[in-house]
């Protein structure tokens, strides 16, 4: 054990002793602040692509009809069910293998052929199912009142949907949302295997010319992490907003018009 | 309390001593390669290493009478995995380079490399930089064709580098690729296969002075002068000459 300490204070002593290592961060910090930039892109725009995709896909999928809900079933079960390391690979590697693909023009040359846009379309099926299914509980989980409610008005149902309850349902996701976009973030490190240069690429090549390991993970690291701050801090304020009625409860009641106070609201606080 | 203050203390003192002991003391040499870079080191069909590198090793060992034990681990932690002692030496058709003497110790090499474009064959492909500019090529990641690559043709050149030599090989075939850069020998072996067949050899061979020799740690002198000793009696019985002639039909030591 003592070993290890003498070997672990030795190690933190040559992170910062002479000029090598400062001249190795020096050239390769803005190679990683690239990278970084790629990794935002590769997660905000697979984020809100994916977005856009599940809500029809939960849509289909709370169906009764077997014609409508079979489809985005079997879509969601092969997506959650695979690794996306095998999806970036069947998407990059495996679609390639068809001549036919290839002959396809722009779609081969400026899309299939790109590992960026590989990585965008792996990253946006895949996150794509996972919120499809975060939508569907959520939609099952609108009150029945605020439908029935609806219903009682005449509003039709494409109103109801576009109004009450995809929005409600937003509302519901918005937490567990936030949840999936970082773990995406932490799934987007793949796209360094299909030589795309995301902050997990640039890092492994300055490793590769460095050889030091430690340092650049320890430093990817650290950047990953600012990431997922910068996003738990983006959700934290989206979910206060969009969610505004369910904090209104923490509103001091001595405030209110005491001629207003009732005593079910008191309860209901408590 | 007694006996776990005993046990504590010759933990540490094991510890220490194993920090410390060179793997020479060691009866088995634990000895790494890739197992994606044919011929020199690949998977064969029972799962097992086999190639150029294995061979050698195989015929080193044996020449030091030493037991040896294979395993296989990914390139760009290969020079970690050493240094974390996970194994002993690394025969994997490592090029000696500045950057890597700095952290690892070579033997003497036990051969040379050349480098070589490839590209899809009957297209008129020109290796200089004027005509190669705008064009995309790929290489092996943390590799000299790579480093090459970026020194010399990252300006001009989309450069796209690979965690391994056969998905390279897999985007060069698809189109991706306009052509690669790769060392000379696994890419002879990879035109004489199926996949390889309407590719070829573009240009002149780039002759970086490229040797390839055994990794072993900084302080493991004794090792080193073992594997030394070991090479060149392989070299003088005829055993070296043997191993090559079964992969390439040109000597390449």
């Amino acid at each position: 054990m003592s070993e290890l300490i003498i070997q672990l204070s030795q190690w933190l002593l040559t992170l910062t002793q002479g000029a090598e290592p400062w001249d190795s961060y020096a050239r390769y910090l803005p190679r990683l602040m690239d990278g970084v930039w790629v990794t935002l892109q590769l997660v905000v725009v697979s984020g809100i692509v994916g977005f856009l995709m599940a809500i029809p896909i939960a849509l289909m999928r709370i169906s009764k009809s077997p014609w409508l809900w079979i489809f985005p079933y079997c879509y969601i079960f092969f997506f959650r069910g695979t690794p996306l390391l095998v999806q970036i690979f069947l998407i990059y590697y495996g679609l390639s293998q068809f001549e036919s693909l290839r002959n396809l023009g722009w779609i081969w040359t400026d899309v299939l052929s790109q590992p960026y846009w590989c990585a965008i379309i792996a990253f946006s099926l895949n996150t794509s199912a996972y919120i499809a299914e975060l939508f569907r509980g959520a939609i099952l989980a609108v009150p029945k009142g605020e439908v029935e409610a609806a219903q009682s008005l005449g509003i039709s149902r494409r109103k109801q949907y576009q109004h009450i309850i995809l929005p409600r349902a937003f509302g519901i996701i918005l937490p567990a949302y936030g949840n999936e976009v970082i773990l995406m973030l932490k799934g987007s490190a793949l796209a360094s295997t299909i030589t795309l240069l995301d902050l997990m690429g640039a890092t492994r090549g300055a490793i590769a010319r460095t050889y030091m390991s430690l340092e650049f993970f320890l430093l990817a690291g650290l950047l990953y992490l600012l990431l997922t701050a910068v996003l738990i801090g983006f959700f934290r304020l989206l979910e206060n907003w969009y969610n505004a009625h369910q904090h209104a409860i923490n509103m001091s009641l001595e405030k209110v018009d005491p001629q207003l106070r009732d005593k079910h609201l008191e309860d209901n606080v408590r | 309390m007694q006996w776990s203050k005993k046990f504590l203390t010759s933990a540490v003192l094991m510890a220490s001593a194993s920090m410390i002991a060179p793997a020479a003391m060691s009866d088995t040499i634990r000895i790494a390669t890739e197992g994606a870079y044919a011929p020199f080191n690949f998977i064969d069909s029972t799962g097992k290493p086999g190639g150029f590198d294995v061979e050698i090793a195989e015929a080193l060992c044996a020449e030091m009478q030493a037991s040896c034990e294979i395993v296989t681990q990914d390139w760009d932690g290969i020079i970690p995995g050493l240094r974390a002692r996970r194994y002993d030496a690394i025969i994997a058709s490592m090029s000696i380079t500045e950057e890597r003497e700095r952290v690892v110790a070579f033997t003497n090499p036990y051969y040379s490399n050349v480098l070589a474009f490839i590209g899809p064959a009957g297209s008129e492909m020109s290796t200089d930089s004027e005509s190669l500019a705008g064009k995309t090529i790929g290489a092996q990641r943390a590799t000299i064709a790579g480093q090459f690559l970026e020194d010399n043709l990252g300006s001009v050149v989309n450069v796209r580098l690979y965690d391994t030599q056969d998905n390279a090989y897999l985007d060069l075939a698809s189109g991706r690729l306009d052509g690669m850069l790769s060392d000379k020998f696994p890419a002879y072996d990879w035109l004489q296969t199926d996949a390889g067949n309407g590719f070829e050899f573009k240009g002149e061979d780039i002759d970086i002075d490229d040797k390839i020799a055994i990794a072993v740690r900084l302080n493991d002198t004794e090792l080193k002068e073992r594997f030394n000793a070991a090479l060149e009696a392989i070299v003088e019985n005829g055993t070296y000459a043997e191993i090559n002639a079964r992969y390439f039909p040109f000597s390449i030591y």
